[in-house]
């Protein structure tokens, strides 16, 4: 009876399609976040991750169509994260077929939107997304916004202990210095905010070698996200799980069929 | 025809989707009438405790599963629809614990554990004359919840373990429950759902 560790890929979709480049040679339609949605399924994954990086309205409502497919014929849980403002924004993905939403720059923006989802819906469907960064603040980690580029003024221990405080039931920790590099997960950043959270925490940024993905269970990650190197074929999900329990980490089988 | 009873917002698409593989039609409802008629009745169940016991009874949803239970029909619940089904929970709930239907005496407390929420995919315990797990007993299932039973309650118990060990899942006659979400626990979640359904 021991809680297994999640393995949870990544799809960026933008207007339907999913962008960065895959390489699954297996696939129809490479570009089809449904069809990714149900190979990465059958290979293993616990759960599946949506970041809407569309620009447009009509983008968006096709993300609403893109999350209604999924839940059609994927029956593990699904968080879909991107532009996410309102308790509206929230209950339409909801109703769509989402189990939970990821909030980042709306939630910095204005903090008591997590307790206002967190009271409409519960905790457990909100997932707070931190991008992060090495820098000189109090704890020696901030906030960013844009994508890494910009500093959101704020201590990022901070903010995680503010978000628990206002009801978030998960963080989803980027390391914007990590990320895209496949050198391995931040594992100081990882241990800074596993000290102050008592929430599930997921890590994200820099997976690519195996070891990368025990060494973040290690300093205290709960599940880890990754995109490039599963989108890339560098590892299977499989292969990683594999690993993992190979080396005595609990890890959920490939479901029976 | 499997009803699922609609009493709140939330995600009820993959619950509908996830029934439906086993074979019957399925409807989602807060009619009175269709969720007391129907072969099978699902409950679901968002947020906290109390929150949803007020949705429930705003469908009149406690008198439907007792009317049910009255006339032996099949009824399961699922997570915080499972915790509701116990007689308290003391889910924000600083002074007395809330009510809840009270199909099974007992009260749903936090689990004593270091990372709460319990989230993600766990084993189970489960007695060897288990309807629901039939031939999926050494599978995974996931679980998004704080609270739980602790206590045996009806004929059949499934356990499992965060932190302390708790109910995962009850079967009690025409009453069956889990503190897991089958719909949203991949091939063993639908074997599950399926095993449900073939008893109806």
């Amino acid at each position: 009876m021991t809680l297994s560790v999640r393995i949870i890929p990544c799809l960026d979709v933008t207007d339907g399609r999913v962008v960065k480049g895959v390489n699954f040679t297996d696939l129809v339609d490479a570009g089809d976040p449904v069809e990714m949605a149900a190979l990465y399924n059958t290979e293993g994954a616990d759960e599946l991750t949506f970041l809407d990086i569309s620009a447009s309205v009509a983008g968006r409502e096709t993300t609403l169509d893109v999350v209604r497919r999924t839940a059609e014929q994927v029956f593990i849980p699904l968080t879909v994260g991107g532009g996410i403002r309102s308790v509206e924004d929230v209950d339409r993905l909801l109703r769509a077929g989402a189990d939970k939403v990821s909030i980042n720059t709306s939630a910095l923006a204005r903090p008591q939107l997590i307790a206002e989802i967190a009271d409409r819906f519960g905790s457990q469907v909100l997932v707070l997304s931190v991008d992060a960064r090495r820098a000189r603040t109090e704890s020696g980690f901030e906030v960013t916004t844009h994508g890494g580029r910009q500093s959101a003024g704020v201590d990022a221990l901070a903010w995680v202990e503010q978000a628990c405080a206002l009801g978030v039931g998960e963080i989803l920790l980027n390391s914007m210095d990590a990320d895209g590099t496949r050198a391995g997960y931040d594992i100081g950043m990882i241990t800074a905010v596993r000290a102050v959270s008592k929430v599930p925490l997921i890590a994200s940024g820099g997976a690519g070698s195996l070891e990368d993905f025990s060494a973040a269970l290690d300093a205290g990650a709960d599940a880890l996200l990754a995109a490039s190197v599963f989108h890339f074929g560098v590892h299977r999900i499989g292969d990683v799980k594999s690993y993992l329990g190979k080396h005595n980490y609990p890890v959920r089988g490939v479901a029976v069929r | 025809m499997i009803a699922i009873l609609d009493y709140g917002s939330g995600n009820l698409r993959s619950a509908e989707r996830a029934f439906a593989t086993a074979g019957k039609e399925v409807v989602v409802t807060a009619d009175r009438t269709v969720a007391v008629e129907a072969e099978g009745l699902v409950v679901p169940g968002v947020g906290a405790f109390a929150a949803c016991m007020n949705g429930l009874n705003g469908v009149d949803g406690a008198a439907i599963v007792r009317e049910r239970l009255a006339k032996e029909r099949p009824t399961l619940g699922i997570c915080i629809g499972m915790q509701i089904m116990f007689s308290h929970g003391t889910e924000h709930s600083d002074t007395a614990p809330h009510a809840g239907v009270g199909v099974w005496d007992g009260t749903v407390s936090q689990l004593a554990a270091p990372i709460l929420p319990h989230m993600g995919w766990n084993t189970v315990e489960v007695d060897s004359d288990s309807i629901l797990f039939k031939g999926i007993e050494a599978e995974s299932f996931y679980f998004v919840h704080s609270y739980a039973a602790k206590s045996a309650v009806g004929k059949m118990q499934a356990w499992s373990t965060h932190g302390e060990r708790f109910l995962a899942a009850v079967e009690d006659g025409y009453m069956s429950a889990t503190q897991f979400h089958p719909e949203k626990s991949g091939a063993a979640g639908l074997a599950l759902i399926k095993n449900w359904v073939g008893s109806l």
